[in-house]
């Protein structure tokens, strides 16, 4: 049996549509009820939906063998697990953005607003910028348009959010898109598994492209 | 009776008894160890702190966050001489990630000093027959860092690219390596050939077929044909994996790594590490493995569901030498007792008697 960890959410939902086009449906899991853990016995497949930024936990920890989620997610929070396959979808990007008339000009301490402590550290002190971090868990955008930072690092899908909101791109970090991961250990014990669904989807992959 | 010893002593008595029928002594360490020797070799400890403190005459010391420096340290070193220990010991470390301090329980092994294929050899045999003693569903797999430092010399020389690229390697993420390779300007020829070497893992026979036609340099060969004289003795039992990556400061052979069902995360850790010896001014070899016993808590064992045989009420009036009589009784039935005034809330019992 394999323990699928999914994002809840669209994304989720469009990685268990290629799970199914490979041969590992489970039906049950489209009903709309309050089940969280869905199974076809036959196909040794259980889904659960988790929180995104969980599911690398799960996955780490042992709780699913394999599972999807975001390359900012694994950035973040550099899980040990290995990450099989780019799965091409839910594409957006990492990126530094800010009000129209703002200007870095490197004199002050930058105010940096973000979800993504680790990732935003990391991109300024590759560029050995001063920052002061503030961490949020929610409405990044609004930020600096109170005046409580001087950028955001977020991820930007189509920017029409930062548009309305008189916000615009400075600079891009890195590409997203979901990665297929599995846990180090379930890797060993189920090789031949994991290895047959991670080339199912990366053929589906390829068609896509 | 309940069960006294739990499931991971019981696992590291029997190691114990496995090291010592093969001729390795036990060897006790220091709790506090000059801080300086890690500071020398503080990459060995894999992205992971070091709990210091200074002593009474002000200087600095450490907590220990490992055996193996110390053992090493303090080896003999003559032609044809083998210095063989195996410890059981707590070890302190500031985790990577949480920052918090994290206490570890290992029991492991050392082998450092004149070494031939042949301790290679037993080390490994002894961490199968290690993994073997608490479930036989394990995996063990071994590389070697020869082979994947030699692939990678051959690629390129910039440090940055290493990294990104080994890191990609650990993940086995080829579109990372694709990636990778992309930013740096690698040729396609040489980003095929990272690609081909990452999906070359599993049963021995087949991965050193293909590790053949793989056509690299010198190094790769002769890192490629230590690998198989290894292999054709151990007889197939072991797997390959170049996922497996030590820091290639300390490591330059064989590392392995193993797994038991039923644990999320890599339970042993081993290699030999000449080139930490060399570091240190020693012309020795050395090879060793580490347990990770914390990590065997509970694992094939059921809950048990009391915490004593009976729970042994008495009162005020109850006279000592009766009580002792009672206890000694119950006993010598293979009975577990807790002498009690009142039920306590907690405890879980399997019978109640009362005198």
């Amino acid at each position: 049996m394999i323990n699928v960890a999914l994002p809840k959410g669209r994304l989720g939902e469009k990685v268990y549509k290629m799970f199914a086009l490979c041969g590992y449906e489970c039906p049950s899991i489209l009903e709309n009820n309050r089940k969280l853990i869905f199974e076809n016995e036959e196909k040794g497949v259980r889904y659960f939906w988790v929180k995104p930024s969980d599911v690398s936990i799960y996955v780490e920890r042992g709780a699913a063998d394999i599972g999807v989620c975001g390359k900012d997610i694994l950035l973040e929070y550099e899980p040990d697990v290995y990450e099989l396959l780019d799965l091409n979808i839910g594409k957006c990007r990492m990126a530094v953005a800010g009000k129209k008339d703002f200007y870095d000009d490197n004199t002050q301490t930058l105010k940096v607003a973000t979800k993504f402590v680790n990732v935003a550290k990391k991109y300024y002190s590759g560029k050995c910028r001063d920052i002061d971090i503030i961490k949020l868990n929610g409405s990044i955008e609004i930020a600096p348009i109170l005046g409580l930072s001087d950028v955001i690092v977020d991820i930007v899908e189509t920017g029409t959010t930062l548009k309305e909101n008189d916000l615009e791109v400075k600079e891009e970090i890195f590409p997203i898109s979901a990665r297929l991961i599995a846990n180090k250990a379930s890797f060993k014990f189920k090789t031949a598994e994991i290895e047959k669904i991670a080339e199912f989807l990366a053929e589906q992959v390829k068609d896509n492209d | 009776m309940i069960n006294y010893l739990k499931n991971e002593e019981k696992i590291i008595l029997s190691l114990r008894a496995l090291y010592s029928k093969y001729g390795y002594l036990p060897y006790k360490m220091n709790k506090f160890e000059e801080y300086d020797l890690y500071a020398k070799n503080k990459e060995f400890l894999i992205g992971e702190g070091v709990i210091t403190f200074t002593d009474t005459h002000g200087k600095l010391l450490a907590l220990k966050p490992d055996v193996t420096l110390s053992i090493i340290k303090n080896a003999a070193e003559s032609k044809g001489v083998k210095n063989k220990v195996y410890y059981s010991e707590n070890v302190y470390r500031i985790s990577g990630k949480t920052r918090e301090y994290k206490e570890i329980m290992q029991t492991g092994l050392e082998c450092v000093g004149d070494l031939d294929l042949y301790d290679t050899y037993e080390v490994i045999t002894l961490a199968k027959k290690s993994l073997e003693t608490v479930s036989s569903d394990y995996v063990l797999e071994i590389s070697h860092m020869g082979i994947l430092s030699s692939l990678i010399d051959s690629v390129s020389t910039n440090e940055e690219f290493r990294q990104e690229v080994l890191d990609s390697i650990k993940k086995k993420s080829k579109h990372e390596i694709k990636a990778v390779s992309q930013k740096y300007g690698i040729e396609k020829k040489k980003t095929d050939l990272l690609c081909e070497f990452i999906s070359i893992y599993g049963e021995p026979t087949s991965v050193l077929s293909r590790l053949d036609k793989m056509d690299v340099n010198e190094e790769f060969k002769l890192a490629t044909n230590e690998l198989k004289e290894l292999v054709a003795l151990l007889d197939g039992s072991v797997s390959i994996d170049f996922s497996i990556v030590n820091d290639m400061n300390y490591y330059n052979g064989i590392v392995f790594n193993g797994f038991l069902s039923g644990v999320s995360e890599c339970v042993l850790f081993g290699g030999s590490y000449d080139k930490l010896l060399s570091k240190m001014g020693r012309r020795s070899n050395g090879i060793g493995f580490a347990i990770y016993t914390d990590l065997l808590e509970g694992i094939n064992e059921a809950q048990s569901k009391f915490d004593v045989d009976t729970l042994l009420l008495y009162s005020e009036n109850t006279k000592i030498e009766a009580l002792t009589k009672e206890i000694e009784r119950l006993n010598n039935m293979g009975k577990s007792v807790s002498a009690q005034k009142s039920i306590p809330e907690k405890l879980r019992y399997k019978e109640i008697v009362e005198i």
